[in-house]
């Protein structure tokens, strides 16, 4: 290979991006065997990334209130100086779009490059979660769909009319994944034509005689109340799902809305579910790129020492004591830490490794490795299978037991033989989605009746809905559902019945 | 791979939802304005102007569990001296104990409050919502500055009245000189030799041959002067206009306030609210304005904004001393022709019975001269006062019918303020 530098101090142009990434391929597809979605590299201002921010990440959103509030906030703290920005930002399409901040030094477009472009990239197009959850090749098309259509309703329904359904379904969009299902791909045309003709349906069958016609009484059924469960399909957990195809009040259009705010959310679900290993494996290829580069005599001395500096910025850990610690872990510090730890494993595995890894200790296969992990796992699997001692103890991890009748927290493990086990399975639950997002359901609802909707609130030890938040969101149910709506918290293993909340539909 | 400069890309793509947030968070926006106005300077204001508003108006609920009660465990890092069976204090705060998973997230959104930057425009919208000003005057308001024409060079096309002579007469010459126009002098010569020939053709010599020849020439030369003209429209020359904006002119802001013992905090404030909107009106108009305030009971003295608005005087009310001390000011430091002079007085029209006489006569005879505008609110605090007629009100009445430039108004509420304005702007505006 050539010696000759991509480029020499901190100045960049379009020619040094092109020749950077032409060089960053070649070791990453190359060497690395990475697989990438072809990839779009766009080179923004500040602000733009200020907005960028706002969307999460999305290249282009409806407009609400919401976003707006994100990007105050965001304004106001780095106009203050409280936050710098991200160096990059990466989207999870086809092709994969990475914004590049333009105040950026030539080491560090090349580092985000190959951070983002190829180690972000790599994991969004082969990480199980993502193939099964988003469909990147369909999601700038159904954002555009999503902003157009939510702009024609405010124009047909008045902006205050979208906002009340948009904010109701922002408050559920939590809850609006079929998390045993898996996604059905978008498809921009159906989404049209189904819109479509879910309006000429309703204009054909209107009729404004049925006003007049006496309404018979319902025939009761022997066991009424299983009958409509096993109809509606309940219990449901996918709240606005089920408030799209069932709710009685709801206008077409409201529906779409819905819809929308659910396969937006839908298409965020695998991103909290993998944030570990998705910044562990961008760290991990963008640090393991500019060794490369810097071995084969592309980029000098200084650049490199400009890598090393900033990866070991971004892959500081403080401790739970340290002012900036606390509890939760930096993932791009857990990621990274694990990653070249499975590549140790497989290279120069100790007596230790062997016992806890027999699979891939010394399989001299780290890449074929890393890459089979990075396709199969998410957090909470790829820490209970692959978290070693050797991190552990990197880490100096313990575990704390919190018992509320104790006046005194318990140590009840630390990076010791003993410990190690239980610390890896309580770091791992800590990464399951269903520790976090509360277990809501749909669980009764009499449409012939009083139509009012039953929730549940499935809880896990202890852990009651935050007031007065809950009420506040349960009031946007009712909003979308149009009667009252009624909660109860259950604990899941008693039945006991905890708490109970009820809204009902804003008085017009 | 494509790599793209999105940089020129059009910017403020969040500028929709930001107005977004200041619709939905009005009321609470509006609030903070006022709270800045009232705790801000009268310079300060207007200028970009950072709200804090309580977030629970922007509060985006869901659903999400506390950890309240029973057992749970939490790995950390960072141990140093921890072994198992340790037992540690609680960190004070937080009955959920030291490793919240996230649960106080959206309770610490809740409790603090939001704080952003309005822009001038915007700050002046919400305020100006406040008083109930018409669209109209709003965008009076933030119209642009006064244009003026200003002589830009050359044009070959204008109107007749903007020739310039000097510099037509030099094309045309130049043209003359170069299409080789035959000079008068050169066919008087011609003509008087001639004459000479033919005169000496009468005598009797032979000179019909080059008597035929200078004729021939002379004809030449009369159609070649035919031809080129003496002025030709290619030589024409315009004297060019620009429209610029026109020089902004300093203006200075007198406020004039009765403190005495009268005036209740309230009052106050109205007259604070009417002094801000001449303050960014005249901002708006002039680069550079300058503010005095004047103070009176029975006697009058200069002081700073703050004195001005809080600190607060007992005694009788004499406004000829106020008046008295704005002529010694005025001549001392803002001549007329160099500033543009602005004065409002608010009172809640109280005046020593015989100085009232003294008053009209200096505000007729030295003070409307040289102001443009002279705007008198009365802050009344009774409807007692409304229906009958202050001192002072008595006075300025058949006064204002003379004179345009004295506005008077009574105001009791804020949004009584906007038609002493709609008057003041009106009036600037038909002038030209």
């Amino acid at each position: 290979m050539d010696s000759q530098l991509l480029y020499a101090g901190t100045d960049w142009d379009f020619s040094t991006l092109r020749r950077s990434y032409q060089a960053i391929e070649r070791i990453a597809c190359d060497e690395l065997g990475l697989e990438v979605y072809p990839n779009r590299i766009e080179v923004i201002t500040s602000e733009q990334m200020l907005d960028v921010y706002t969307a999460h990440g999305m290249p282009l959103t409806y407009r609400h209130w919401s976003y707006g509030k994100r990007f105050l906030q965001h304004e106001t703290s780095y106009r203050r100086g409280y936050t710098s920005l991200a160096y990059e930002v990466v989207i999870n399409s086809n092709p994969c779009i990475s914004y590049l901040m333009e105040g950026n030094t030539a080491t560090m477009q090349a580092l985000v490059i190959a951070h983002a472009a190829f180690g972000h990239n790599h994991f969004f197009r082969n990480n199980h979660l993502f193939q099964q959850w988003t469909d990147a090749s369909a999601i700038l098309d159904y954002l555009e769909f999503a902003r157009t259509y939510i702009g024609s309703c405010e124009d047909k329904y008045g902006v205050a009319a979208t906002e009340r359904v948009l904010d109701a379904a922002h408050a559920l969009s939590r809850h609006g994944v079929n998390r045993h299902g898996g996604a059905r791909p978008l498809n921009l045309k159906i989404d049209q034509k189904r819109e479509r003709e879910r309006r000429e349906y309703d204009e054909k069958i209107f009729d404004d005689l049925w006003r007049t016609v006496p309404v018979g009484k319902a025939v009761p059924e022997s066991d009424p109340v299983g009958e409509r469960r096993r109809k509606l399909g309940l219990p449901e957990e996918n709240l606005l799902y089920f408030i799209e195809k069932t709710s009685p009040k709801l206008q077409f259009w409201e529906r779409e809305i819905i819809r929308i705010v659910r396969l937006i959310a839908q298409y965020f679900y695998p991103q909290p579910q993998a944030k570990v290993m998705n910044e562990g494996c961008a760290t991990w290829v963008h640090q393991r790129v500019m060794t490369r580069l810097h071995e084969t005599g592309q980029i000098d001395d200084a650049a490199f020492l400009e890598v090393l500096h900033s990866t070991a910025n971004v892959i500081m850990q403080p401790g739970f004591d340290h002012p900036a610690g606390g509890p939760g872990f930096n993932p791009y510090a857990l990621g990274y830490a694990m990653m070249s730890d499975i590549e140790r494993i497989c290279t120069a595995p100790t007596a230790e490794d062997r016992e806890w890894f027999p699979d891939i200790a010394g399989n001299r296969d780290p890449l074929g490795t890393l890459r089979y992990a990075w396709a199969n796992f998410r957090d909470e699997s790829f820490v209970l299978q692959y978290l070693s001692p050797a991190v552990m103890r990197q880490f100096k991890m313990f575990r704390l037991l919190d018992d509320t009748s104790d006046k005194e927290l318990l140590v009840d493990a630390i990076h010791d033989d003993a410990g190690y086990r239980a610390i890896r399975r309580t770091l791992a639950q800590s990464y399951d989605p269903a520790t976090h997002d509360a277990d809501v359901q749909v669980v009764d609802v009499d449409l012939a009746g009083d139509r009012k909707l039953m929730l549940q609130h499935r809880t896990r030890a202890g852990q009651l809905l935050a007031q007065p938040d809950a009420d506040l969101t349960l009031k946007h149910i009712a909003t979308l559902w149009g009667y009252e709506v009624r909660m109860q918290e259950v604990d899941a293993e008693t039945e006991a019945v905890l708490a109970s909340h009820s809204a009902g539909p804003p008085s017009k | 791979m494509d790599i793209i400069d999105r940089r020129p890309n059009p910017h403020g793509k969040n500028l929709e939802n930001r107005q977004r947030v200041i619709a939905r968070a009005r009321a609470a926006v509006a609030r903070a304005t006022r709270a800045a106005i009232d705790g801000g300077t009268l310079r300060e204001i207007g200028r970009d102007q950072a709200v804090t508003i309580p977030s629970d108006t922007l509060h985006e609920p869901s659903f999400h569990s506390v950890f309240s009660k029973g057992q749970r465990q939490v790995v950390l890092s960072g141990n140093k001296v921890f072994s198992t069976g340790d037992r540690l204090a609680r960190p004070p705060g937080g009955s959920g104990g030291g490793g919240g998973d996230g649960s106080g997230s959206g309770d610490g959104e809740a409790q603090d409050g939001f704080r952003f930057v309005l822009t001038r425009d915007e700050f002046l919208d919400l305020f100006f919502e406040d008083l109930e000003l018409p669209d109209l005057v709003k965008s009076q308001i933030v119209a642009t500055e006064a244009m003026t024409p200003i002589r830009a060079g050359i044009s070959v096309d204008g109107s007749p009245s903007q020739i310039d002579m000097a510099r037509t007469m030099r094309q045309s010459m130049a043209r003359r000189i170069g299409l080789r126009r035959p000079k008068t002098p050169d066919v008087t010569a011609l003509e008087s030799e001639i004459e000479r020939l033919e005169a000496e053709a009468r005598d009797g010599s032979d000179r019909a041959e080059q008597l035929a020849a200078l004729r021939g020439e002379l004809e030449l030369v009369l159609r070649r002067m035919a031809r080129v003209p003496w002025i030709d429209p290619v030589d024409l020359r315009y004297r060019r206009y620009t429209q610029v904006p026109k020089p902004t002119a300093r203006a200075v802001m007198f406020c004039m306030m009765d403190v005495s013992g009268s005036m209740s905090e309230s009052m106050k404030d109205l007259a604070k609210r009417f002094f801000l909107l001449l303050h960014v009106f005249l901002e708006r108009r002039y680069k550079r304005v300058e503010l005095v305030f004047i103070r009176h009971t029975e006697t009058a003295e200069e002081v700073d904004e703050n004195t001005f608005f809080t600190d607060p005087r007992t005694g009788g009310t004499v406004v000829s001393t106020a008046f008295a001390e704005f002529v010694r000011i005025q001549r001392a430091r803002f001549p007329q022709d160099s500033w543009n002079i602005y004065a409002a007085q608010a009172s809640d029209g109280d005046n020593s019975s015989m100085d009232t006489r003294q008053a009209m006569s200096m505000l007729e005879g030295q003070i409307l001269p040289v102001v443009q505008h002279f705007a008198y609110i009365e802050v009344a605090a009774s409807a007692a006062h409304i229906r009958g007629e202050s001192d002072l009100w008595r006075g300025y009445a058949p006064l204002s019918q003379r004179e345009p430039k004295l506005a008077m108004r009574r105001v009791a509420e804020p949004k009584d303020i906007f038609p002493v304005f709609r008057e003041l702007f009106g009036r600037k505006a038909a002038a030209p």
